[in-house]
């Protein structure tokens, strides 16, 4: 392998990565605060991107413009699911948390499946097109764009979560959800915060991705199965886990979809097993 | 002029189907530290539950300076003034002392109030400001209970409760607590407090409750109850 082959690959990789991190944060900030994995996570994904392809289709909006309102959009949709779903099985038995959100992730599919049909569209001129040259290597340059966003997303949500009064209620209430409304804290407000918040940073990733990516109802479990694997990396609740396992899990599938693009999910659920095996609570995991 | 900060009225309360409090009524005046003792399973730590609306009555009321608290959301009644130091410590072990502390402010956003209880809080625990910037985890178990009553203190709390904040801890820490809630209710703080350690918290407490399978069964000033009868048979073995 070249040196610039190298730099190619592993650029490449991170880039992916940071988008990665980003839905994986999602994820593990719903589960840290709730204890609910949420199984249509990949769906609510999938929605951004429709948002993001029909705002571009019918309204001429680009991604780069529209990744402001796909963000929002899918707060809404994250505060609604809880609303109207989750709040009602919080002290059910954990078989019907799963069923619920995987329930809403079929629903959600064909429910896309149904109002849009199983085409896959592509935004066909962003605005951010063509590539960009680095240090004699070329990216795409909507990839850039996507990483550049994912980064700022996610730095924004570490630092509500870490550096603020509200945050810090958050994190009280993943941990002893009791003892945080001794507090004054109002719990239920931060599980619907969490959904928003959780949701919301798929609606941007979402976006993000539409600017290079397929847009079908089935693209949700693409990203969505890297994420989990992400999470598990990382450790389930750890948003810094998130961060660093989305770049190590992007980078492990592009240089494994360099050696051979066949196989690079083969490599991926490796890690995850071993993982698993080895150290079950993840990287920055806290049991 | 005596007032009463807490009036527990005739309160039935229980979890799934078996009652733990059948028609408990008590009274915290203002400024005093009451003391709830008796048995294990006698309804102490429901009747804080109650309190603090962690768990709702099935029949009776509770009174916050004159005002119905029950029904009320947990948070709710804290944002009134109730701090509710837990059984068990039961500290954010994740997060920094410092973060512990500013929880228990969570309700109180005015900066100079918060300074001015932190100060209170490490003047009464210095060990806590030492260890400020410590992962609240990694502190000893007595360190952790000072902890949960500097974060109750946080509030600013017309009634601070106590929930067995003695136990588990080395005799020497023992005594190190007791010095502290003496220290609160010098201080001016009104508490309801829940102990294992009968003697010191009676001689402790201004007044006192004896709970018996979720009645009250006697009731009177610490030191009297500390003479009577079914105290020192029951439960000094006297």
């Amino acid at each position: 392998m070249t040196p610039d082959l190298l730099v190619q690959v592993v650029v490449s990789g991170l880039l992916i990565g940071f988008v990665f991190a980003l839905i994986s944060v999602g994820l593990t900030l719903i589960f840290g605060v709730m204890d609910i994995v949420n199984f249509a996570h990949g769906e609510f994904l999938m929605l951004a991107m429709f948002a993001a392809f029909w705002l571009y289709a019918l309204f001429a909006v680009d991604p780069v413009f529209s990744v402001l309102v796909c963000g929002p959009l899918l707060f809404v949709v994250g505060v609604l699911t809880h609303k109207l779903l989750i709040r009602h099985i919080l002290n059910a038995p954990m078989l019907a948390q799963i069923f619920c959100t995987f329930g809403l992730s079929v629903f959600l599919k064909s429910l896309a499946q149904f109002l849009w049909g199983p085409n896959f569209r592509s935004i066909t001129e962003p605005l951010l097109g063509g590539r960009i040259e680095v240090l004699g290597v070329f990216f795409g340059l909507p990839q850039v764009a996507a990483a550049v966003g994912a980064v700022l997303a996610t730095g924004a949500v570490y630092l509500l979560i870490y550096r603020t009064e509200l945050g810090r209620a958050l994190q009280a209430t993943s941990e002893d959800r009791q003892t945080a409304a001794l507090m004054g804290i109002d719990t239920e407000r931060m599980f619907t915060l969490a959904w928003g918040i959780g949701a919301a940073c798929v609606g941007v990733a979402g976006a993000l991705l539409s600017m290079f990516y397929y847009i079908y109802p089935e693209v949700g479990a693409v990203f969505a199965l890297t994420s989990y694997v992400v999470v598990a990396l990382g450790g389930f609740g750890s948003v810094t886990g998130a961060f660093i396992g989305g770049l190590i899990i992007g980078l492990v599938q592009v240089v494994a979809g360099f050696i051979s693009p066949a196989f690079k999910m083969v490599v991926v659920y490796l890690v995850y097993m071993a993982v698993i095996l080895w150290r079950p609570q993840g990287l920055f995991g806290r049991w | 002029m005596e007032s009463v900060t807490l009036r527990v009225l005739d309160v039935w309360a229980g979890y799934e189907g078996s009652l733990a409090l059948m028609g408990l009524s008590l009274e915290v005046r203002t400024g005093q530290v009451v003391a709830l003792v008796g048995a294990n399973g006698a309804g102490k730590t429901t009747t804080l539950r109650v309190i603090s609306g962690l768990v709702r009555p099935e029949a009776g009321q509770v009174l916050f300076e004159g005002r119905r608290v029950d029904g009320l959301k947990p948070h709710q009644i804290t944002a009134l003034g109730i701090a509710h130091v837990p059984e068990g410590r039961r500290i954010f072990g994740r997060l920094s002392v410092l973060d512990n502390l500013y929880l228990g402010a969570f309700v109180r956003r005015d900066p100079a109030e918060r300074r001015r209880n932190l100060e209170r809080v490490f003047s009464l625990f210095p060990v806590l400001y030492e260890r400020k910037n410590q992962v609240a985890g990694t502190l000893s178990g007595g360190e952790q209970q000072m902890l949960a009553i500097g974060r109750g203190l946080m509030l600013s709390p017309k009634l601070l409760i106590l929930d067995e904040p003695s136990l588990g801890l080395a005799p020497r820490m023992v005594d190190r607590i007791f010095d502290a809630i003496a220290e609160i209710k010098r201080q001016g703080t009104t508490v309801l407090l829940v102990e294992q350690n009968l003697v010191e918290a009676l001689e402790l407490a201004d007044y006192g409750y004896v709970l018996q399978t979720g009645r009250v069964v006697l009731e009177g000033p610490g030191a009297r109850l500390l003479e009577s009868e079914i105290i020192r048979s029951a439960y000094l073995g006297l």
